[in-house]
This record gives structure tokens, C-alpha cells and sequence, in this order.
């Protein structure tokens, strides 16, 4: 890691481990912690985004569907079939795996925004299937008696239990995230973001790299879906639809693409808007997402993290295109 | 011409009837050509006369509409680029495509990718052999570096350099792919007399160290200076190929480029 990384990094994880203390001594603000959880299981759904949106210059509109997988298995198998959830886990994330690399090897091998296409019928499927298979899903009326998570026998009861553990695996995906950024990988994807061709030339694998990502975010989802699953123990598919998609890109936009700590500020900022501050307007939220994203792209295009960095605006590379040379 | 076995002297690049056509305009009409192994050879001709266009057929960013392309005897026309960056062409563009923001040395340190493995795993859990893999990328990339001067600058970020050390910090990022073969894009355009010149003695020291070198290039006391052979392009066609003192006396070449001038 760099060194302004590993600083925000121990400054943003001292302010994530004293933050329920924090709230402890303040008054009517206990719930926050609650709100925190669900923040921190959407971070990792926006880490893996935030890559594909950021380096390799691509959106998915299918988070939302991955971020299902994930909670379905999981769900599933412990419930109907009584399995123990930390093995079904990670049936979930290579069942994502497998289905992301299946969408993405042909759209991400074309250039321009096929993936968002694919991904966006592919997210429509998934969430009809979560609706319409009954027997497996509950359909719309939910699926309950799904069980809680417990390490080594211990369960996880309380809700600050609960923050620690999903804050923690959210701390572990950041670093890896930033393991991958700063080496033989991380250079590829910058390389990619900057001058695609280029990099091609050089011996990059271009549409390789970009499947990685995509899978890379699709797992993440997954495993998002899965302590998601055991945390509300009740699942509904109108948590897995286009909607939820939606504000997944936007958390990454509102935060700042190309920047994991954008992502997470985004995160964080709109779960707050849509469990909090917003349950006013509720009947306009789609509105005010518009509103929000309308902002973000009209004068903070690099997002608000691009504020904290450096004021608002800042320079972007253009990608330069082949041919025309003369 | 076929190739059993390679045998010093075999040409490294063959060109066989490169077309490319782009919709109405015929950017290359069938160039035949042979390059020997380990020269210097020059591609020259008038703007728009299809140079820039047959370096993209060659490292892959094209696919010639007509024709075959061998690389040490084996087709690689409709390979992607980086399969033939890893085969050993690399180059360098025109109009500079650096990664601008990105350091000097990590420019270079790209370089090094298809002669590199860690990959997804290995990378985002610090494997130990990832380690050692990333020192050794450094310490190649600073030797790169070294090699065409820029050691000093390897911590500024690419895009702010001057135009001429651009252009040669694409040359050191193309051979820390550890080509064969490598293709040079007007390396002198940009570049001040002093600068130029010291550009011919690195191209020259590059083909001493074995590697095939191919030059586009519009400064004609550079390309006399230091090739070996020259092929001429004019309007997408074959106009001539010799030494530069047979290229030098063609009339034709006289008449179609440097009579323009
Ligand atoms: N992508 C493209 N689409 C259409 N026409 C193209 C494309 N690329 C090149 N051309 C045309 O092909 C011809 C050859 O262009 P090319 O860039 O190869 O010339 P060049 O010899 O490199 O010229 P210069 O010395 O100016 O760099 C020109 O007429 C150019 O306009
Ligand atoms: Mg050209």
C-alpha cells in the first residue's frame, strides 16, 4: 500500500472500530449502528463495482442479481437443506463466479457498453426467477427460518457483534482490493483505464482483466448476499431488483469512481439518505436519486471523494483512440 | 518462402501482400517485404502513405484486410496484440500513449507484464513469490531506464516530461517487453538535434543487443545515418526498398518523396 493509503486506512478503520462507542453516548442515535451494518455489507457489494466502473471503464447493472445469488444460496441451502452457513458461503460466490464470467467473457470482449446491456437483462432474469420459483425462493411472500451465523460455536447475537464481523470482512476486501491495485495487476488496470490500446500492445490482456474484475465484484456481492442472508434471516426478492442495481452505481458515482475509498464514502453516505435521513420523501426516492446523480454528474464527476482530494472537478486522461493517425 | 528451421540470416518479419482497407480508403495495397534478422531497417514515405498503418497490422491492432504477416516463420495476422507483444514485437506510437499518470518507472514496469504471472490471487494476498516477482520487475524497469537515460526521472509522472523524453520512455517501456522485434514510431519527431542524435546511438546500441529494429521515421539524415535497408511507401504502394545510398539515387524516390520537400 502507499503511504497516504495505509494513513487513510488506519485513520477510516480507528473511526469504524470507536464508532459504536460513539454512538453509544449519544442519545436516539443508537439504531445507527443498524444502519452501519447494512453500509458495510453494501460496501463490499460497491467494492468490486467500483474496480469495473473506475479502471475498466464498465457498469453493471447486475449487483443487485449477484448480491441475490449470494443471499438465495446461502439462504437455501441452510434453511431447506440444513447446511452449516460458512459452507454454503462459498457455494454462492463460485456460483457467482461462474455466472458473472458466463455474462461477462462475450460482452466484455467487445468494446463499449455491452456489459451494461447484458448485465442489465441478466439482472431482470435473476430477480424474476427469485420471484417466481415458489418452491425454492418463497417467491414474493419471502423466505424465513433462515439461520444466524455463529463462529466456532459462539453466535453472533448482538448488533455490535454484527458490525465488528461485517466491518472487519469489509476491512479484509479493502486490503486486498489495495494489494491488487498496487502491483503487476494493479498496474494493468490503471494501464487499461489510461490507454487501452497501449496496454494491449504491451503485452496486457485487456478483456482478461476485465472479466477478472467483473468476477472479482460478482463474488464480492455474493459473499455481501450471504452475511446479508444470515444477518436479516428473511429474504425477499424486491431486495435484489433493478432498483437495488441502480443504487449500487450510484453509490460508486456519488463517492467517486476509481477510488475504494470513494466507494465506501458512498456507500456509507446513501445508506444513510435511503434508511435515514430520506424515509420522508420515500414515495420520491426514485426522484431523488435522479436529483443526486444529476448533481454528482453535472459538477463532481469524480464524486465528492475528488473534494476531500483535491476541490471539486480535477483533470481526467482521455483515452485515445485508434486510427486517424495522419 | 518457406521456413523448416530458422537459420541465421532468416528474415524475422515477413510481409506477404498486406492489404487494409478501411471502408473506401486503401490505406496499404499489397506491400511484399522481408526483414532480416537483427537490422536496421527504415519504413519511409509522404504523410498518409500507410507506415503507421502497417505497424498496426504487424503488432495487431489492425487486421490486414488481404495478406499474411510471419513472425520468425509463424503467421500472426489475427492474433491479438498482447499474443504478440508475448511473441516478441513490441513498439512504440506515433503519437505518444504513455500511461500519464503513472510514474516513469512504472511506465516501464508495465513493460514487464507478459514476461510476469502473479496474477488475482496472488497479488491481493501478497504471495511470497509475488514479492520477489514485483522486486524484480522494479530493479529490470530501472535497468531499462538506465539504458535510454532516464534514471533520473523515473519518480515523475509520465505526462509531465517533455515531448522528446515521452518519445523515449515508449522506447524504454517497449523493451523492458524483451522484444525481438520492435517497431519505432517517428521516434525523432519532437526531439532537438542534440537529442536526435543521441536517439540514433541508443537505436543503434538497441540492434547491437540483437533486437530487430523497424523505424518509421521522417528525419532523413537519421534514417541514412543509421539503416541498413529502406523501404519506401508511396500512396499504400511499394515504391522502392535498398540501402540508403541505392535509396538516396532512385529516381523514383527522388520524384515521389524527396522532390517533394
Ligand atoms: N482508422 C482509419 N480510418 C480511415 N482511414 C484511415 C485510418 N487510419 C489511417 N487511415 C488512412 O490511411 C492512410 C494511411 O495513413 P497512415 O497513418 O498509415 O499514414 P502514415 O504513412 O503513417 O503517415 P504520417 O507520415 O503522416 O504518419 C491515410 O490516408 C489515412 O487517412
Ligand atoms: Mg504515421
Amino acid at each position: 500500500m502507499r503511504t497516504t493509503d495505509r494513513w487513510i486506512f488506519t485513520v477510516v478503520f480507528l473511526l469504524i472500530a470507536v464508532f459504536p462507542w460513539l454512538v453509544g453516548r449519544i442519545s436516539g442515535i443508537s439504531h445507527y449502528i443498524e444502519v452501519m451494518i447494512f453500509a458495510g455489507i453494501f460496501s463490499l457489494v460497491c467494492l468490486g463495482l467500483s474496480l469495473l466502473m473506475g479502471y475498466a471503464g464498465q457498469i453493471s447493472l447486475a449487483q443487485a442479481a449477484f448480491f441475490g445469488i449470494g443471499a438465495y444460496t446461502s439462504g437455501i441451502l441452510t434453511a431447506r437443506f440444513d447446511w452449516n452457513p460458512w459452507l454454503a458461503m462459498p457455494v454462492g460466490a463460485v456460483l457467482a463466479a461462474a455466472v458473472a464470467w458466463i455474462v461477462g467473457v462475450p460482452a466484455l470482449r467487445l468494446r463499449g457498453h455491452y456489459l451494461a446491456m447484458a448485465t442489465l437483462g441478466f439482472g431482470v432474469i435473476v430477480h424474476i426467477v427469485f420471484s417466481e420459483e415458489v418452491e425454492w425462493t418463497g417467491g414474493p411472500s419471502g423466505m424465513v427460518d433462515i439461520p444466524g451465523l455463529a463462529i466456532a460455536g459462539w453466535r453472533i447475537s448482538s448488533e455490535v457483534q454484527w458490525y465488528y464481523l461485517i466491518w472487519g470482512i469489509v476491512f479484509l476486501a479493502l486490503l486486498f482490493s489495495f494489494h491488487i491495485l498496487h502491483s503487476r495487476v494493479g498496474r494493468a488496470l490503471r494501464a487499461i483505464h489510461e490507454e487501452e490500446i497501449a496496454a494491449e500492445a504491451m503485452g496486457v490482456p485487456t478483456a482478461r482483466y476485465k472479466v477478472q474484475i467483473f468476477v472479482f465484484g460478482a463474488v464480492l456481492a455474493a459473499i455481501a448476499g450471504s452475511f446479508y442472508t444470515h444477518y436479516v434471516t428473511f429474504l425477499s426478492p424486491s431486495s435484489f431488483n433493478l432498483m437495488w442495481s441502480i443504487r449500487f452505481v450510484l453509490m460508486v458515482m456519488v463517492g467517486g469512481m476509481q477510488s475504494l475509498w470513494g466507494a465506501l464514502l458512498g456507500t456509507v453516505l446513501l445508506t444513510f439518505v435511503g434508511n435515514e435521513w430520506l424515509q420522508v420523501f420515500a414515495d420520491f426516492e426514485v426522484l431523488v436519486y435522479g436529483a443526486i446523480l444529476l448533481v454528482v454528474a453535472l459538477f463532481l464527476p469524480q464524486g465528492l471523494i475528488s473534494v476531500l482530494r483535491r476541490g471539486p472537478g480535477g483533470a481526467r486522461s482521455s483515452v485515445s483512440r485508434l486510427g486517424g493517425e495522419g | 518462402m518457406e521456413h523448416p528451421a530458422r537459420q541465421p540470416g532468416a528474415s524475422i518479419l515477413e510481409l506477404n501482400d498486406i492489404q487494409m482497407s478501411f471502408g473506401g480508403v486503401h490505406a496499404l495495397k499489397g506491400i511484399n517485404h522481408a526483414v532480416p534478422e537483427g537490422i536496421i531497417q527504415a519504413v519511409i514515405g509522404p504523410n498518409g502513405a500507410g507506415k503507421t498503418t502497417l505497424f498496426h497490422c504487424i503488432s495487431g491492432l489492425l487486421n490486414p484486410t488481404e495478406g499474411s504477416i510471419l513472425f520468425r516463420g509463424a503467421e500472426i495476422n489475427g492474433l491479438a496484440p498482447h499474443r504478440i507483444a508475448h511473441l516478441g514485437i513490441s513498439r512504440t506510437f506515433q503519437h505518444v500513449a504513455l500511461f500519464k499518470s503513472m510514474t516513469v518507472l512504472e511506465n516501464v514496469m508495465l513493460g514487464r507484464h507478459s514476461r510476469t504471472r502473479s496474477g488475482f490471487w496472488a497479488t491481493g494476498l501478497r504471495f511470497p513469490g509475488m514479492r520477489s516477482e514485483e522486486r524484480n520487475i522494479h530493479k529490470k524497469a530501472e535497468a531499462f531506464l538506465d539504458l535510454v537515460g532516464l534514471a533520473d526521472a523515473s519518480r515523475l509522472q509520465a505526462g509531465t516530461l517533455p515531448l522528446g523524453k515521452q518519445k523515449i520512455l515508449e522506447i524504454a517501456r517497449a523493451l523492458a517487453t524483451e522484444p525481438r522485434l520492435v517497431l519505432l514510431d517517428e521516434p525523432a519527431g519532437g526531439l532537438n538535434m542534440t537529442e536526435t542524435e543521441e536517439l540514433g546511438v541508443l537505436i543503434q546500441k538497441i540492434c547491437q543487443t540483437g533486437i530487430t529494429v523497424v523505424l518509421v521515421e521522417h528525419d532523413m539524415n537519421l534514417v541514412m545515418d543509421i539503416s541498413d535497408q529502406i523501404l519506401v511507401l508511396h500512396y499504400g504502394q511499394y515504391l522502392a526498398s535498398g540501402t540508403p545510398q541505392h535509396i538516396k539515387d532512385d529516381p523514383a524516390v527522388i520524384e515521389a518523396y524527396l522532390g517533394e520537400n
